[in-house]
Formats: structure tokens, sequence, C-alpha cells
């Protein structure tokens, strides 16, 4: 297979009958990836790979053409490489975003860019971290419609009001980019983490759902909700643009008014 | 009722528990679930705490520093007016109170947010919660038993606020 057919799509090769703007300009960028192989060697390190990409593409592309092109051993993980599965939330230059959604020409490329695995998680190799745990906290909040009156013989139905109590957030798609953001969730891993109180959000909030006072009953533990030091850590980290933190803060208050 | 079976993964005993567990690394597994709204009441605390001293320590800064002869008037007997004044032994004592439980909670989130390992944490905390109990205890025994004519011997201390003989 020749390297250009692995090469993605990335440059857009416009006809020249269009005329002008067809150009996409290229540019050459650093990526410093952060290398772990338990295999090889228990220290993490960094290596450079100098790649010319074009002003369409991604970060995801960069390590598209490093994996394809230069070294075969780079691991991470993508699906749908657009934004929908968060397969590939990493901390680019020190923030953790989807290397799918993050354009190299929003970046400084002047410095290389650091790719490196999200925060807080067991990295498993190189970019690619154990997400159990963070799944294990969101299977604790049930993350299911829990409703106990009649099966109804049609759908349920709900006011358009009261869909919008929780649209935002529905958005989520379990990126892990709010909760390995996190500086308490950093410390010891014990916190339920955004993304599981986002989730929990979404049905205590919703009126089919009856179990709300059984989700907020576990997230008034001792890792949950009351651990959040409102830093909006997660707010800035989410993809979707999921108002995080103020989730946290309705989930409070929700606990509260319960109990008080 | 039907309903009340579903249980939590949290819980250690409900079988998804063990499936869970097996795939998860051991740091992150919790110790069970907490019962309880201590955090809660934590959480409130140090907001409430936290408007009541805002008037609390402002009202304090004004009347020592700005009223009067303000900072100039500052001295033994100052404080020995003010402490024969229930109103300002009820005020100081719920300034002392709520400022260092409110502190004392403050550094404990701290604690629980930056110590990792769990002796660590345990043993800040006890000299935390030492530091706390014998400030309190102090500053309210000094509140209430404060003495504007010192005697010892049968001879006034200098500086004392004693009536006239």
């Amino acid at each position: 297979m020749t390297a250009e057919l692995a090469e993605p799509a990335s440059k857009i090769e416009l006809p020249a009958h269009i005329g002008g703007g067809g150009e996409i300009p290229s540019f050459d960028v650093t990526l410093r990836v952060r290398r772990y192989n338990p295999e090889v060697s228990e220290d993490a390190t960094w290596d450079d790979f100098k790649v010319t990409m074009y002003g369409t593409d991604r970060v995801l592309d960069a390590l598209h053409k490093i994996k394809w092109e230069m070294d075969g051993s780079v691991s991470f993980r993508r699906s749908c490489a657009h934004g929908v599965c968060g397969s590939d939330a990493m901390r680019i230059n020190g923030r953790n975003r989807l290397a799918c959604k993050t354009l190299l020409k929003d970046l400084d490329t002047s410095k290389p860019i650091t790719v490196e695995p999200i925060k807080g998680l067991p990295v498993e190799k190189d970019l690619i971290v154990d997400m159990e745990p963070f799944f294990q906290s969101f299977r604790e909040v049930m993350p299911f419609l829990i409703n106990r009156g009649h099966e109804p013989t049609k759908e349920r139905l709900q006011s358009a009001e009261d869909r919008e109590r929780f649209d935002d957030t529905t958005k989520c798609i379990l990126c892990a980019a709010c909760t390995s953001s996190c500086p308490v969730f950093w410390t010891d891993g014990q916190y339920f983490g955004p993304a599981a109180i986002v989730n929990a959000h979404r049905f205590i909030f919703d009126s089919r759902d009856d179990a709300g006072d059984m989700r907020l009953e576990i997230l008034n533990d001792k890792e949950g909700v009351w651990r959040c030091r409102t830093t909006f850590n997660c707010t800035e980290a989410c993809p979707r643009g999921i108002q995080v933190t103020q989730a946290i803060a309705e989930v409070k208050q929700a606990i509260l008014s319960r109990k008080i | 009722m039907s309903a009340t079976e579903i249980q939590s993964p949290r819980s250690a005993k409900a079988p998804a528990a063990k499936v869970g567990s097996n795939r998860i690394a051991p740091q992150y597994r919790r110790n069970g679930s907490s019962k309880g709204n201590f955090e809660m009441l934590a959480w409130l605390f140090m907001r409430l705490s936290g408007v009541v001293l805002v008037v609390l320590i402002f009202g304090h800064l004004f009347v020592n520093l700005l009223v009067g002869e303000g900072i100039h008037a500052i001295d033994f007997g100052f404080v020995a007016g003010k402490w024969a004044d229930p109103f300002w032994q009820i005020w100081d004592l719920a300034m002392l109170w709520l400022a260092m439980l409110h502190g004392t909670n403050g550094v404990r989130t701290i604690i629980n947010d930056y110590a990792e390992k769990d002796a660590t944490r345990l043993w800040l905390k006890i000299v935390l919660y030492a530091a706390t109990t014998v400030i309190i205890i102090l500053g309210t025994l000094v509140i209430f038993t404060f003495d504007p004519c010192p005697v010892v011997n049968g001879v006034q201390l200098p500086g004392g606020f004693c009536p006239a003989p």
C-alpha cells in the first residue's frame, strides 16, 4: 500500500477552474506525543514528530499521519473521528479536548503541540487510558429510565418545557474530558466526577423518571457532589459545551431542598 | 414494590458491583457508601458561616479601627472595656467559633483534596483538629474569664484596668 493511499482525505483538492481560494495553506508542525509502553519501560517519554499538515487538518489527522506513515506503534483511541463517539479525548497543549474537533490552525503551531493521555486514569499505552473507573462511576448513578407507573401502551409523553429542563445534560458523549480535567478526581480517583453527575442530572430532572431520590442519595455520598470545588475545569473541557458546573450545582440544590 | 429492588452498583451486595470491581483498578474502588449528611452539612455551614463572618469581621474592624479615635484607641483598656459588655463577648465568641470552624473545614477539604495517602490524611487531620480544639477552648476561656484588673501576690500588674480604690 502506498503512502498516498493511506493518507486520509485531509487535503481537499479543488480543481483549478473553480478559480482562486482552492489552495489550502500547508505548514510544518511538531507534535510532542507522550509515549508509554509498559512492555518496554515503566517510564513515559516524549517523542517529537514533525509533519506537514494543512489548514483544514485536525490534531487527529496529524496523529493518523504519524501512525500511518512514521511510527505505527503510536497508540490512541478513535472511532467516528467526528466528535460524536467521544473516543479520542486527550490532553492537547495541557487542555482536555477531542483530537477530532481540534483544528491545528487554532493552536500555536510555532511551538511543539503536546499530546498526552487524559489525566487521573491509569495509562495503558501511549494515549490510551483505562476508562473502567470512569464507567464504574457512570453505572453507579443508574443512567437509565426508572418508572414506577404502569407500562404505557404508547410513548411516554412529556411537555416541551419538561424536556428542556435537562436538555443540556443529554448531550454528554462520555469522552471523560470533564472528569479527567477535575483536580479533585486527579488526587485519588474516588470522586464520582462531573460526567457521572451530569448523567445523573439528565434523569433526576426528567419528569418521566421516578428514581431521582435514589440518585440524589447516591450523590450525597462523601465522594459525591460535595467534593466539587467549582473550579469550572469540567465546563471548559466539555467538547459538547455542556454547562457541567451548573449541572453539578443544580444537583447540590436538589439534594439540599430535599433534605431541608 | 418492584422499583425498590433496583440496587445501585455502588452497594457492595449488588451483583453488579462484583462484576465491575474485578475490572476496576484497586485504587479506584470506593470503600462502600457513606451514610449521613455530614458532607452536605459541612458544605452548607461553609456558605452560611461565610456570610455571617463577613458581617462579624467587618463590624469588628469598623468598631475597632474606625470609630472614635480609631486605631489609636486600641490598648488593654479598650479590650477590657469591650469585654465588660456581654454584647461584645457574644460577638467575639461567635467570630472565634465561626472563623475557627470555617477555617478548619476549609483546611480539611484541602487535606482531602491534596493528600494522596490515607495515613497522610489521618495525621494531617489529627494535627488540624488538635490545633483547632486548643485555640477554640483557649479563646473561649479568654473571653469569659478575662480579668481587667489582674492582681498577682497582692500587687496590681501594670497596664491593668482597675476601678479606683
